[in-house]
This record gives C-alpha cells, structure tokens and sequence, in this order.
C-alpha cells in the first residue's frame, strides 16, 4: 500500500511559495541580464533587483543599502562571521557563539581558530536555551572582536533571548551577529542585533539564496576577494530570477505570518502533547512556551534515528533527524549534545503553510505503531 | 572501581544504551556497571538514558579502552 506524501521538513526546505513561483517564471523572462550594464535589457534587470531589495529590506526593517543577496544561508552566515571578526582584528581574535548555532556558524569559527583565532561556545539549558549568565561573561571578557546567536534553534525550535544577549554585547562594545534562517517570514525580529543572515528557501523562497544585512555604522569587512556587487559583500552575479522570488515569497510569507503561526504553533503542540502521552519511552525537546511555532523534536528510546526516518518515508513521511546515524560525520547533532537529551531515535518536524491537520492526524496515527514495529524488531520491547 | 564491564567498543547508538539497559536489571542494586563505548553518541545516551530511568550516571572516563561511562544501579 503506498502512502500519499506529506512532507514536514520545513525547517530544511518549505515547499516553494506559488508566489515564488510565479515570479521565478516572470524574472526567467525578464530578469537575466547583468544588472550592471548600461542597456536596456539591464536597465530591466536593474529594476527588478533593486524592487527585490526594497522589498526585502522593508519586511527585514533595515535599509536597502544595508541588505546583500548571497548565494545561500550558508555564504551569508560565513561572510557575516568572518567578515564581523576581521573588521575588527585590532579589538581582539575572539569570537562568543552559542553552542547550537548552525554548522554553516560553526565552521566558519573554524576556519577562525585555524586562521589563529579563539572561539567560545556558550553553553545552553536542558531546554536549549542560551545561558545568559555564561554569555554576558564571555562577551565581556578582553578581545572579543565579534558574538553570534541563532534566533531560535533549527533543531529544537528553542527562541533565544536575543534583546538580553544583544543588551549584554551593547554594553560591552561587541557587534551581535544573529542567524535569523528559522525566523525570517514566520515570527517577528528581535532587536539590538548589527549583522543578519537569512536564508529564502525556509521561508517558501528558491534554494540558492541568502541575505546577508549589515546595519550602518557596523564594522565589518568582507572576508571574500574583492567584488563591487551586493554592496561588496559578497562576489559574484546574483541569481536574479530566484532574488527576485525569494523577495516576493517574503513579503507573501510575512503578511501570512500571523495567520501561520496561530494555525501552526496549536499543530506543534498537539503533537507534542501527543507524542509524549502516545509513544512510550520519548523524549520531547525544546521549550515547551518559547518556542517557533512551526517545529518540533522528540527522540525515541532505543530506536536507530535512521531506521525510524526511513520507516516514516515507508509511510510517506518526510522528516528530519539528528541522530548520529543520519548525519554523514556519524556524530550526534551538537544541538542535541549541548542539550544533554537523547540523541538517537531523534526525529524533528516541521510544519508550512500547506501543512493540513489531517496531514499531523494521519503522523499521529501512524507514529506508534511505527515505533512500537521497530522497538519489537529490535527486540527492545519492555526494556 | 566498577563491578563489571560491559564491552560495547564497536556497537553504533543505540546499542550500547539497550546493552546498559537489558544488564542493569540484572545486577544488585549499588552496583556499578562500566559501559564501553567508543560511538560518540553514547556520551550523550547513555547519561540521557540514566536521568530517563532514574538510574545514577556515575561518570564519564576514558581510559586505555577509550571512552567508557559508569552507571550505579538506583533502583
Ligand atoms: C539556522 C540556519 N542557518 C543557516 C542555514 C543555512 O542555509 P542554506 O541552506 O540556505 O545554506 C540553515 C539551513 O539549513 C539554518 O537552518
């Protein structure tokens, strides 16, 4: 028997907005020239990036000139790490992060301490919320050049105190660079931070775009070879037909942003709720209050995280994990790990505006057996 | 010193955790079992698995057979 899909990886990739679509068919016809030129055709081209930006702009609250597109989430976090830190190499080499940001956060504080730099990752709670005690310490500590926190996490759904960590790095003189991906487009920004990154395809924009903001009267410096697009923040031609309907999809996505979250967030409740009361031996992570209102985790005692996903996709599920097993590295998530919550059996879902409720009915129903099938396979039942 | 060893070096999550789980039933209670295992997810399963079960979790140490975790039967 073959299930109809329902996908509830959002978090990853929401499906692409009709909006976006309609205007990545509109800017395939209009939209492929060099915006740079001194032709009609450009001229053309100029005017939809420039309306892309405005637009953008305006939904992020900054200015256009303050607003890049990249060519991913990942770019723009890289090129917001780097490029914090190396405008300001003469305060200091150190750079505060939270525990669980995203790799793409991660790996550039890498390349950072391979280049010679230090890093601090700031614990988080049980909860996954950022210790804001260890935070202010840290970015009060000599030589920290640039601090960076994820809004809200992508793996547990946890919303960070972003206004107290940013009023923790006003008064010590410390940019406060935010990864906004899981936010942009469903809930309101927080305030007090210098640099954003964002990424379009979790919003119900196409894959391939990022946006990078640097507020005036921030230093930062790009950490790429020179280029004079994007307002020298990041090189290359942009991908203008998928800038042009990832701006679109913003706008779309947060004028439904309201109406999203109080159809989502009661979803995600219901099946944590759920999960708890009806699999046996589960986990439930994350705030249970402070939380995004369109993702949710648990992990599952006893039950291989990579089983349990292709058991689901078996049923037409499309989740997400971060089980050691599902990850390429075989390390468990460091979000997980930070946490100190079980890892294996782990499972996160994310919800989008096509989303139905009998679409989570049909994961409720279907969610215990599956688990109890696989925990009896493994001959694991009654430990 | 523990009670006994219990060799998972090798055994990917989550294996370990359901091989600390079938023992500890077994054992008198204060006993201390040490679970070895080298797959990295265990140093977060296994104390995972104690505050779940209501289990002591001991401590983590690595020694020359790698990375090992000690549990005390509570309960
Ligand atoms: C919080 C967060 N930051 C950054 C990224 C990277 O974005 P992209 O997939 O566009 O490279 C993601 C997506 O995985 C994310 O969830």
């Amino acid at each position: 028997m073959s299930a109809s899909p329902v996908y509830l990886d959002a978090a990853t990739a929401a499906p692409l907005h009709p909006v976006a679509r309609q205007a990545l068919l509109a800017a395939l016809d209009d939209g492929w020239a060099d915006p740079g030129k001194l032709y009609t055709q450009a001229r053309r081209a100029r005017q939809l990036l420039d309306a892309a930006r405005e637009a953008t702009a305006q939904t992020l609250g900054v200015r256009a000139d303050e607003l890049s597109f990249t060519p991913s989430g990942t770019a723009a976090a890289h090129g917001a790490v780097l490029g914090g830190l190396a405008a300001r190499h003469r305060v200091g080499s150190r750079l505060v992060h939270s525990a669980i940001e995203h790799s793409a956060v991660l790996h550039a504080a890498e390349r950072h301490v391979a280049a010679g730099g230090t890093a601090n990752a700031v614990p988080v709670d049980r909860l996954g919320r950022l210790d804001l005690t260890a935070w202010s310490d840290a970015v009060r500590a000599p030589g920290v050049a640039l601090a960076a926190l994820i809004t809200a996490s992508h793996e547990v759904g946890t919303v960070q105190p972003v206004a107290e960590a940013a009023a923790a790095c006003a008064d010590a003189g410390v940019p406060l660079y935010v990864d906004a991906a899981q936010s942009v487009g469903r809930v309101p920004l927080p305030a007090g931070w210098s640099v954003l990154s964002a990424s379009a395809h979790k919003w119900g924009g196409p894959p391939g775009v990022g946006v990078l903001a640097v507020r005036k009267g921030t230093r930062w410096e790009s950490p790429w070879p020179a280029d004079e697009r994007e307002g020298g923040r990041t090189p290359g031609a942009v991908n203008l037909p998928a800038v042009v309907a990832a701006a679109a999809s913003l706008r779309a996505a947060a004028a439904d942003a309201a109406a999203q979250e109080s159809r989502l967030a009661p979803l995600v409740d219901r099946i944590r709720a759920r999960v708890a009361v009806e699999v046996p031996d589960v986990e439930v992570v994350g705030d249970p209050v402070h939380r995004l209102p369109h993702l949710v985790t648990f992990s599952c005692l006893y039950v291989d995280g990579e089983a349990l996903l292709h058991a689901l996709d078996r049923r037409g599920f499309a989740v997400s994990s971060g089980s050691s097993c599902t990850s390429s590295t075989l390390r468990p998530s460091h979000v997980l790990e930070a946490m100190g919550v079980l890892s294996h059996g782990n499972v996160r879902v994310s919800l989008h505006r096509e989303t139905t409720e009998a679409d989570v009915e049909r994961f409720l129903a279907e969610l215990p057996g599956i688990v109890a099938g696989l925990r009896a396979e493994a001959g694991v039942v009654g430990l | 010193m523990p009670d006994e060893v219990l060799d998972c070096r090798g055994q990917r999550c989550p294996l370990p955790v359901i091989a600390a789980a079938r023992r500890m039933p077994e054992v008198p209670v204060g006993t201390v079992v040490r679970v070895l295992a080298d797959d990295p997810a265990a140093a977060v399963d296994i104390p995972a698995w104690c505050r779940m079960r209501g289990q002591e979790f001991v401590a983590a140490i690595t020694g020359p057979d790698g990375p090992a975790y000690d549990i005390r039967r509570a309960h």
